[in-house]
């Protein structure tokens, strides 16, 4: 008996080893080792990987598609832009509490219209909102700057102020202030989806009557839900701004939240680590199909094909199924 | 009055145009359940096809009514491509949740999208001289081209056809009877997977016929597809997914509404197009001409 229960507590700590302290020591020594260029693929790899964290609480475990997160992600971008612009804040944290309050408005105000819809509806709905907001932004350029978005020097990050060269500053400080914010939503994400919220979430995603006759309120939790799911999306905005250097309309447009979507599936959305590991994957491919070719898309597209055609479950599903195979083979 | 019957056309002209791409996506959608992202690049295959075809037929140096002879050709390629997509991509996916469906379309979008501009190049391509070999005509005193009363007259035939053929045939009995039901349709001996061949390269044809009629009075460039797509989901949405009456309603409305937009309101033109869309899907759900609980 207690050496079941030993074995299971090593296991656990191999588990905790391997998932938690050997990544998390990797990424800190990261901009040590390897050049800035890459310690910068890495920051929007981590920014992304928050924004999909915030998405795969919708689509793994409530089980909604939202074809709209660019809005979540363009509104965080925008609310650090109009910040920098309008009200002279230089102030990352203050960036941070404002997206938060934007995203969560806006993440209120669409998630009260879309959450009365599953299924298709839910996607086509949220596509139409968020398309709502790239047109304003598209065309209010006195407001927005239009296609040229509009400028985000590099803020100040806990009152100290951004050293002269820029990159250094974004290779490190930055890069652990990133590292920092993602950590912390990596641990918020992960004692949400273990909270008894959590399981409710779950328990309407795989049976929404069964839900409904033991008391959970459906909609009320998809609301929560989609408005948690909006805040870190909003938060993944405001940190990518800065370290774009710009809030344009491109994380606004529909296809982004298509991107989002990708990165989460292949990473593989039943899995809570399946949308960090696809976040950074998608970003380090995306770069490179970048810079390899013109036709990147043709590259990123074929790789979707393939991946929904042979590997559904996303690169977390291979790797699990990769373990469990060998664990028969022993 | 000039003025506003010319503004009348170009609501028909937006019409027109968007009830081929949009009633090409609903159909796809009522028959199959798949709503396909990669429809709008199909609608870019028609245009880029004619005006490839209009240009080689042009340096050859053929007469100028062999040209009009050479516009299906956008639409053959279109149903063309939507059979052989089909047949590969499509058929595993039918037994899969719809949110495999959807990645799988939206990786087509990206192939097609960069395939485009593998063949053709990054520069827009037009075939213009059909468009000016038309001339213009004289509208209460207003000049106003010619060609684009073809495209009108293109887009009724192609309405009142597509009714005939849904309404009026022995396929299109078929058609309707796998929307309804396509377990009941395939107990009752239809074959089910010719059915969904056929819609889906029906529908891209119509996709692509709208781009080939489009392309001599625009250009063909990169990215028009995604643009004509979201527009198409607009027309859809309003009309309702799966109904080819309220894909023309639809049409009309989002034609009317986008004219009167780019003279009244050209800033919200489009957001006020996304928050109707927003509005008819908050009231009623299905769409204006949707069957309730599908």
């Amino acid at each position: 008996m207690n050496d079941t229960v030993a074995v299971a507590r090593t296991g656990a700590m191999w588990r905790i080893l391997a998932w938690v302290v050997l990544p998390a020591l990797l990424l800190l020594v990261a901009p040590f080792v390897i050049d800035p260029f890459q310690t910068l693929t890495l920051s929007y790899g981590l920014i992304a990987a928050i924004g999909a964290l915030g998405f795969n609480l919708l689509l793994g475990y409530t089980g909604l598609l939202s074809f709209g997160h660019s809005a979540f992600w363009g509104g965080g971008a925008y609310t650090v832009a109009f910040m920098v612009k309008y009200l002279k804040i230089a102030s990352m944290e203050l960036f941070l509490a404002g997206s938060v309050l934007a995203s969560a408005i806006l993440s209120a105000l669409f998630g009260f219209v879309c959450v009365r819809y599953t299924r298709i509806f839910f996607g086509i709905l949220t596509l139409a909102l968020s398309q709502v907001l790239w047109s304003l932004a598209f065309k209010f350029f006195w407001v927005t700057g239009g296609t040229d978005g509009l400028r985000v020097p590099t803020p100040t990050l806990v009152g100290m102020a951004p050293t002269n060269d820029k990159m250094e500053f974004l290779a490190h400080q930055y890069y652990y202030y990133v590292l920092a914010v993602f950590a912390l939503c990596v641990f918020l994400m992960w004692v949400i989806v273990h909270s008894p919220f959590g399981k409710a979430l779950q328990a309407i995603r795989d049976n929404e009557t069964r839900a409904e006759f033991i008391g959970i309120r459906i909609r009320r939790y998809r609301l929560i839900a989609f408005v948690i799911s909006g805040i870190f999306t909003g938060v993944a905005g405001a940190l990518w701004a800065p370290l774009n250097g710009l809030a344009s309309p491109d994380v606004l447009v529909w296809t982004f939240s298509g991107e989002i979507v990708f990165m989460t599936v292949l990473g593989g959305f039943r899995t809570f680590v399946g949308p960090i590991v696809g976040a950074i994957a998608f970003t380090y491919l995306k770069t490179y199909a970048v810079g390899f070719t013109v036709y990147w898309q043709l590259l990123l597209g074929t790789v979707l094909v393939v991946l929904v055609l042979a590997l559904p479950t996303g690169i977390m599903g291979a790797i699990e199924r990769l373990a469990s195979r060998m664990k028969k083979a022993r | 009055m000039g003025v506003f019957a010319i503004h009348i056309l170009n609501a028909l002209l937006y019409s027109s145009v968007l009830f081929l791409i949009a009633g090409g996506l609903s159909l796809i959608y009522g028959v199959m359940r798949i709503l396909n992202l990669a429809h709008g690049n199909l609608y870019a295959l028609g245009a880029f096809v004619t005006a490839w075809a209009i240009g080689l037929a042009l340096s050859a140096g053929v007469p100028n009514f062999v040209l009009f002879l050479l516009l299906p050709a956008g639409a053959i390629a279109a149903a063309v491509a939507g059979a052989v997509i089909e047949r590969t991509l499509l058929r595993p996916f039918y037994k899969r949740p719809e949110e495999y469906q959807l990645l799988m379309t939206f990786g087509l979008l990206m192939i097609l999208e960069d395939l485009i501009r593998l063949v053709w190049g990054p520069n827009p391509l037009s075939a213009t001289s059909v468009y000016a070999s038309l001339g213009s005509i004289s509208i209460a005193g207003d000049r106003y081209p010619a060609y684009n009363l073809v495209i009108i007259a293109v887009g009724i035939v192609a309405a009142v056809f597509l009714w005939a053929f849904i309404y009026r045939t022995r396929f299109g009995v078929f058609l309707r009877a796998t929307s309804q039901d396509k377990r009941m349709a395939s107990a009752l001996g239809v074959n089910v997977n010719r059915i969904y061949i056929q819609a889906f390269t029906l529908g891209c044809f119509m996709a692509g016929l709208g781009g080939a009629i489009v392309v001599p009075s625009q250009s063909a460039v990169l990215g028009m597809g995604v643009d004509a797509l979201v527009l198409a989901f607009i027309v859809v949405v309003i009309g309702g997914l799966g109904s080819l009456e309220g894909a023309l309603a639809g049409a009309l409305i989002v034609g009317v509404v986008r004219e009167a937009g780019i003279t009244l309101f050209p800033e919200i033109e489009l957001a006020v197009l996304y928050l109707i869309a927003a509005f008819v899907l908050l009231v009623r759900p299905a769409g204006l001409f949707g069957r309730a609980g599908t």
